[in-house]
């Protein structure tokens, strides 16, 4: 379905997750942050690219995964995407939702 | 399931078995939990506690005795040996699907925000002191102080 957001029409699934990530940009990602009741500071946007980066290479993402990235620990991670970490910051970097269980 | 919607807002997770096949299962439940932004506590009792203890809780074992979906027969299943053989090999698939060991899967509980408890009787039961658990146990609690934890809305409690 589609969506108006920062003055851009996207495509979203209906989680609310882009099915076009061509259609994503920075100010995409601050209207999604905050839908999400998060301002993004630094952080966020190191975690961010890291996980667009995981997404790039196919590699599936887990949480266990991001704590091991040198990018952020798991209790920076929870911190900083307060609820439900691995599925806010992947919507924010507008990426499939990762189908992980660990 | 008209409560607060019938959204799970706490799971309290009783773990009362070492085995690692529930071990594993509490682990994995408290954890998916805080993935979706659910509180998760867990509360050790019995045999639940060498999950927690600092010497017992890298040796774990699958159980190959009881246990029909081993498809291993019982006089085979107790024959020496054979629970390592079964672990070794459970946890080599384990680690194909990125499930980190019991040790390391606790610190990703609390890095997550899980509180795990023990129980004061089964800790006199096997004479364990605190020290003998890691240290990341908040606190060792009687089984009214777990009720009172586990007061409020959208609570949910699993034994397991």
């Amino acid at each position: 379905m589609e969506k108006t957001i920062a003055g851009k029409t996207i495509t979203v699934n209906e989680e609310g997750y882009l099915t076009n990530f061509s259609q994503w940009d920075r100010s995409v990602a601050e209207e999604l942050a905050k839908e999400a009741e998060l301002t993004l500071t630094p952080r966020h946007w190191d975690v961010i690219a890291y996980l667009q980066d995981e997404h790039k290479k196919d590699s599936p993402l887990s949480i266990r995964k991001v704590g091991k990235s040198g990018v952020v620990d798991i209790k920076e991670f929870y911190a900083l995407f307060p609820n439900a970490p691995l599925k806010t910051a992947t919507k924010i970097a507008g990426i499939p939702k990762p189908a992980s269980c660990i | 399931m008209s409560e607060n919607n019938g959204k799970i807002k706490k799971m309290m997770i009783i773990l009362s078995k070492a085995t690692l096949e529930n071990v594993y299962a509490a682990f994995v439940l408290a954890n998916g939990a805080r993935m979706e932004g659910i509180e998760a506590e867990m509360f050790c009792t019995f045999f639940g506690l060498e999950a927690i203890h600092k010497k017992k809780m890298e040796h774990l074992h699958v159980a190959t005795v009881g246990n029909p979906a081993m498809h291993i027969p019982t006089m085979i299943g107790g024959l020496p040996g054979m629970e390592s053989l079964a672990t070794y090999m459970m946890k080599k698939e384990m680690d194909k699907v990125d499930m980190p060991g019991v040790g390391e899967f606790l610190e990703i509980l609390v890095a997550s925000g899980v509180k795990i408890w023990a129980c004061k009787l089964a800790m006199d039961m096997f004479h364990y002191e605190k020290d003998d658990l890691i240290e990341d146990v908040s606190d060792v609690i009687t089984v009214g102080d777990f009720y009172h934890k586990s007061q409020g809305e959208g609570v949910h409690m699993l034994f397991i």
